[in-house]
């Protein structure tokens, strides 16, 4: 029961940390029609930048609130210097630039912070354990994670559904000559969006550092995991990221702490315990190409409202 | 017209070095380049075979190093299980990859455009982590095979110079099936399913029938290279199917020219040969090349054999 409970709350907590990166994504595909697949490097700055400013200031707090910043700088000179030519491009020529980018930015990590991954300790009130039902325990830091997103899930449903930028910025989603021949001015408006993403990437990325280690490479696998949900939910859907996210967050998380006893009831004990973090890793492929092949443009497709 | 005639001289010179290349390297004692250039032929006529798809289909195939995976597994399996005849193996590994390309492309081509991609990708993430469960064949770590592909006599693969142009001569031959099926009936349906899928389908064509077959062939080209690439190696290991190698196909693909005979070959030459001279300048030769790729895309539009086709129109 214990052990339901607490990685029942992991997977939601993975899940919301997907959605952050994913929410990011979504807008940048279905607004610019960008395909940006060095938004996991954004994902990874955020980490490093959270890792350097903390070891800094000496406060995990201001250290999170510098790294946010950090990202939210570094998204907005990468739309303005490079990505910004990119718009009404094929698909295939973001995939090569965007590719460019991961190689860039995993190399200048190399070179700045040297090729050893770093660690971003907690603070002392964030690593005790808090009981969340009688007799269940929960820490605490895994938590905040849970209300931060949430939070900032919260927050971006109200800016885009209650304001005039997240109506321009639906405008621009369903229709993107449209709203720049009414005179908004279109190019602030996607500048805008990306740091906006870059910002909740980074936003993932600061809050998943101290559980696990700051690496190169870190944002590639969050990376794909982010697209499969974006697919899944249907590009440009916020909605539809949500719910794929926090979907995508407890099969995997489930499906790692259950699958390998699962297995060892049909298979050897050997067997199972190398073939079940495969397969548990595979079920969110299987997920989504089941989707894909029942409902090729995802399950909210954004246009279609 | 002479701007055709300065993409032929480049591509003829590449072509005449490609074959000379042995040569070179027996009279300078070289050995490395030989050994550098057999993987750069076989990645080449892997991002030919993805070109097939890619250029001339509109197949946007982000899964594509899964079947380097495929035909180097069918490879590697075999010979741990004592099955060491190359006439055994390379047929294996030919059949193993079409069958996946036939499965995953009669479901993926139900999708277009993003969610191709996206599909492809997610397929061969699949294939990647299923390798990486194959505890018998080594896991993560991936599968050494210990002794090259037999030929019985016919071929010895362990002789540098032998196996190079073994590939080179798979290469070839990739090339040429693809330029005949390019100008055949066929080919000429999936180029017209290309630029107009609806009105190809209005005049009576079915229309997923010829590019699943069309997939299917590149699928089973890129098998090929996959087996020739474990030979070459003598290795084989979940990351060969990883999302960032199929990345680097594509990117030889577009860096070469799409939809040009050659370009994935000058693609592929040119790619490695910039990681190689790079990594050898310094450490951090992504640095330089990462940027290198993003002013490719924004100012070199088709690739390198477009940038010749300009060269002599200019």
């Amino acid at each position: 029961m214990l052990l339901v409970v607490e990685q029942f709350l992991n997977g939601l907590q993975f899940g919301l940390l997907l959605f952050l990166l994913a929410a990011g994504l979504t807008l940048v595909f279905g607004i610019m029609d960008l395909v940006n697949l060095a938004h996991g490097s954004l994902y990874m700055m955020g980490a490093y930048f959270a890792a350097t400013f903390a070891a800094w200031t000496g406060s995990f707090l201001l250290g999170a609130l510098l790294a946010l910043g950090a990202t939210l700088v570094l998204g907005i000179v990468l739309e303005v210097s490079a990505l910004r030519h990119l718009y009404g491009r094929d698909h295939l020529d973001h995939v090569l630039a965007t590719f460019g980018l991961i190689l860039f930015f995993n190399e200048a990590v190399r070179l700045i912070w040297g090729p050893a991954g770093l660690a971003l300790p907690l603070p002392a009130w964030l690593t005790v354990p808090v009981p969340i039902l009688p007799g269940i325990h929960y820490p605490a830091y895994r938590l905040a994670i849970i209300i931060v997103a949430l939070l900032v899930a919260l927050l971006l449903y109200l800016g885009v559904m209650r304001t005039r930028i997240g109506m321009l910025i639906r405008a621009g989603a369903s229709n993107r000559e449209m709203i720049g021949a009414l005179g908004i001015n279109i190019k602030l408006l996607y500048t805008l969006v990306f740091g906006l993403g870059a910002a909740l990437a980074g936003l993932a990325g600061l809050m998943q550092a101290p559980i696990l280690t700051v690496q190169i490479g870190m944002g590639e696998n969050i990376l794909i995991l982010a697209f499969v949900i974006i697919v899944i939910g249907g590009i440009g859907s916020i909605r539809g990221a949500f719910l794929a996210a926090i979907f995508v967050g407890m099969i995997d998380t489930l499906g790692r702490a259950f699958l390998p006893n699962l297995l060892r009831q049909v298979l050897s004990g050997a067997a199972a315990s190398t073939a079940a973090p495969a397969l548990s890793s595979m079920l969110i492929y299987l997920l989504m190409a089941i989707v894909l092949v029942v409902r090729p443009e995802g399950l909210f497709p954004a246009h279609r409202r | 017209m002479k701007g055709l005639s300065v993409s032929k001289a480049v591509t003829a010179l590449m072509l005449a070095g490609l074959v000379l290349l042995p040569l070179y390297s027996y009279l300078s004692g070289n050995i490395f380049i030989l050994t550098l250039f057999t993987r750069i032929v076989i990645l080449a006529l892997a991002a030919a075979s993805l070109n097939l798809i890619m250029g001339f289909g509109g197949m946007m195939s982000f899964g594509h190093a899964a079947y380097l995976g495929i035909g180097g597994y069918a490879v590697g399996m075999l010979a741990q299980e004592g099955v060491g005849s190359g006439f055994i193996q390379f047929p294996v590994a030919l059949a193993a990859s079409a069958i996946y390309a036939l499965v995953i492309g009669a479901l993926s081509l139900r999708t277009r455009g993003v969610y191709f991609i996206m599909i492809t990708l997610a397929f061969a993430q699949m294939a990647y982590y299923v390798a990486s469960g194959l505890a018998r064949y080594g896991g993560d770590d991936g599968l050494t095979v210990y002794k090259r592909s037999d030929f019985s006599g016919l071929i010895n693969l362990s002789n540098r110079t032998q196996f190079y142009y073994l590939c080179l001569a798979c290469l070839f031959g990739v090339i040429f099936l693809i330029w005949r099926i390019v100008n055949s009936r066929f080919g000429l349906v999936v180029q017209g399913l290309r630029s107009n899928e609806q009105r190809m389908q209005a005049i009576g064509f079915p229309a997923k029938r010829y590019q699943l077959v069309c997939f299917v062939i590149s699928g089973t080209m890129c098998g090929l290279a996959g087996a020739l690439l474990a030979n070459n190696t003598d290795f084989v290991s979940p990351a060969v199917m990883y999302w960032t190698r199929s990345g680097d196909l594509m990117v030889m693909v577009i860096l070469g020219g799409m939809g040009t005979l050659f370009g994935p070959v000058m693609g592929a030459v040119v790619y490695l040969l910039l990681e190689e001279f790079l990594s050898q300048i310094t450490e951090y030769w992504a640095l330089i090349m990462g940027p290198l790729l993003l002013l490719i895309v924004l100012f070199g539009r088709g690739g390198i054999m477009g940038l010749l086709g300009r060269i002599g129109r200019g």
